[in-house]
């Protein structure tokens, strides 16, 4: 029988709400191509966290003191141990920052590629060898999926995007949780992390703003940002941006929405000449009403926007500030 | 400190998007490249750490023909000298196989440090990098807004998820993934512009690089994106289109 393995995150002994996703994928998978599931994260196996891994039948505890800081040699070797140990067909991971550091490089030491930052799979129907599940990826930042398939046998790696397959409500797992202690030597880790800071405290908390203005690098130059900034006054809304906004000094890093900024939810949020990346996207996809102001009627921010303008933000949005003022007397 | 610098040449970030007739990419023909954004920042940090600290900065690319403009630029801005890993058929080769090529292509000139941008705007693997510093057995580290050189080697500031960074130690020769935006781009000058066109820029026919070209994933079509959610788009002027909108706002969004 073949087995698919996830590798979930831990943070605090808890799996990750994206390792949960990637197990959910996991759960799929196997179903679909009749394989076993198997789970595996690295924390002591009486940590309460592996508790919620329900649906896999085998649950491993990967246990060493020198996992307890991550390092992308220490969790190469680790995962590559329990792949040698497992011959899993299928192996899943959630495509977090540290899955993005260490599994190419665990791919390269299997001879295999990482399917990275994949959306979704379709198991050809009565098949369940490894090259007949195909992956689809996004390209060019969202804007062309691409469809993958495995070219060389099992394993195949795939890493799930944020958001992608929904976590399934934790069910209550009969398997055992046996634990993995792999052979992993301190003179094989070469580099040392420090301990992970956070930057300045923030002032603004965009996650309790109501109503979200945000501007994207359709704005084009500094000076601009001041149309964008009168009609989120005219709102009464909290001005946000994407990355590369902030990153040229254009408005504080704490405005920032995104992977690596702040995670908002807001009953609306208005992306004005934003893209609609996914690192944009997994910062603001809950929030109640998405609308978008691109000129471009293709743009990913459409995929997610209820309402959209397909537009010249610089006629958009003076007309839509003067609109606003109108309503509001 | 000997620094190579992994550059890649991709579409214009406003290319438009048209699938071409194999299915299997999008149509070049009026397509505009340019530099990955990232591979730009690794460029000017490259930059950085030679102003510093003396050295030799390399740049690396592999392509067709009109990669060799991307290269040229790289050179206006600063770098020492080029190597262009000559193929009109990259896509035939994985994310391994580049590696693969790029790894026989530098391995002789035992670099301190190898920078590549963290993603291609194109492909977006985020692979390269990481698989390179595997090939050559060494360490690396991703996602790098900062690199400082000490006395063993090199500290650098590692962005993590949501504001939260590390710093990282290593010793060198290490590979770094570098990530956009943590410092201000410079422009090629006049004199870069004219001194580039001396700078040695040496081409290898990848197919020269003993390296076998069958993938292990393959790329086999390409759709566009299909949405999600209806989105209701409000046509008209742009008067027309915000005065709808302020309805939709007062009557089904109720914020206003
Ligand atoms: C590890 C990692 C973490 C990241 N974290 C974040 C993050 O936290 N937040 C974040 O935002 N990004 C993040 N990014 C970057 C992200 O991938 C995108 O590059 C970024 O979100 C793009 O910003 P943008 O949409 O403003 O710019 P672009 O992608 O350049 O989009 C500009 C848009 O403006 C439109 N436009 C241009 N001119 C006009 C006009 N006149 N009128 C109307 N529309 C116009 C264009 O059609 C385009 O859609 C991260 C990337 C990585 C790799």
């Amino acid at each position: 029988m073949s087995t698919v393995l996830v590798f979930l995150e831990a943070k605090s002994d808890e799996p990750t709400r994206l390792s949960l996703e990637a197990l959910a994928a996991g759960v799929r998978l196997a179903a679909e191509t009749g394989s076993q599931l198997a789970a595996a994260m690295v924390g002591a196996a009486s940590a309460s966290g592996f508790a919620m891994l329900g649906g896999a039948a085998q649950i491993y505890a990967i246990s060493h003191p020198l996992l307890a800081r991550y390092t992308a040699d220490g969790f190469t070797a680790a995962y590559a141990q329990l792949i040698a140990k497992l011959q899993p067909d299928f192996v899943l991971f959630p495509h977090s920052y540290e899955v993005r550091d260490f599994v190419p490089r665990l791919a390269t030491r299997l001879t295999r590629v990482l399917l990275s930052d994949v959306i979704g799979f379709e198991v050809a129907s009565g098949q369940v060898t490894a090259d007949k599940v195909t992956f689809t990826r996004q390209l060019f930042q969202g804007k062309l999926n691409g469809h993958y398939r495995a070219a060389s046998p099992a394993p195949v790696l795939a890493s799930v995007q944020a958001g992608a397959f929904r976590a399934d409500s934790p069910s209550a797992t009969t398997a055992t949780v046996e634990t993995f202690t792999p052979e992993l030597d301190a003179a094989t880790i070469r580099t040392q992390p420090g301990e992970p800071f956070r930057a300045a405290a923030q002032t603004v908390d965009l996650g309790s703003a109501p109503l979200i203005v945000s501007v994207g690098r359709g704005i084009k130059d500094e000076a601009n940002i001041a149309i964008v900034k009168e009609l989120a006054d005219a709102l009464g809304a909290e001005l946000a941006a994407s990355r590369p906004i902030c990153d040229a000094g254009w408005l504080p890093m704490e405005r920032q929405v995104g992977s690596s900024g702040q995670t908002v939810a807001p009953k609306m949020y208005l992306a004005v000449g934003i893209s609609g990346a996914i690192q944009h996207l997994v910062g603001m996809k809950a929030s109640q009403c998405v609308i978008a102001i691109n000129k471009d009627e293709n743009a990913p921010i459409f995929e997610i926007a209820d309402y959209g303008i397909v537009g010249d933000l610089f006629e958009v949005v003076p007309a839509l500030t003067a609109a606003v003022r109108k309503a509001k007397g | 400190m000997k620094i190579i610098v992994a550059i890649k040449q991709v579409p214009e970030r406003d290319a438009r998007i048209r699938i071409d007739s194999s299915g299997k990419w999008i149509a070049l023909d009026d397509i505009e490249f340019r530099m990955n954004e990232s591979d730009a920042y690794a460029l000017e940090e490259a930059l950085l750490l030679r102003e510093a600290h003396g050295g030799e900065v390399i740049v690396l690319s592999a392509g067709p023909e009109r990669v060799g403009q991307t290269i040229r630029e790289a050179l206006a801005k600063g770098a020492d000298r080029g190597i262009h890993i000559l193929s009109d058929s990259l896509a035939s080769y994985d994310a391994l196989g580049v590696a693969r090529l790029m790894a026989a292509a530098i391995r002789d000139e035992a670099a301190d440090l190898i920078l590549t941008g963290l993603q291609s705007d194109d492909l977006g693997l985020g692979q390269t990098g990481v698989i390179l510093a595997e090939l050559l057995a060494i360490p690396h580290s991703s996602l790098i807004l900062k690199i400082e050189k000490t006395d063993t080697g090199i500290r650098v500031l590692r962005e993590l998820e949501d504001g939260w960074f590390q710093q990282i130690e290593m010793p060198t020769p290490a590979l770094l993934t570098i990530q956009s935006g943590n410092t201000r781009l410079r422009y090629a000058t006049l004199m870069g512009i004219k001194k580039a066109k001396t700078k040695e820029l040496r081409s290898v026919e990848a197919a020269s690089l003993g390296v076998d070209a069958v993938p292990s994933v393959t790329l086999d079509s390409v759709a566009l994106p299909s949405r999600q959610k209806s989105t209701q788009m409000l046509t008209g002027s742009p008067a027309e289109a915000a005065a709808k909108l302020v309805e939709k706002l007062q009557q089904e969004v109720r914020v206003l």
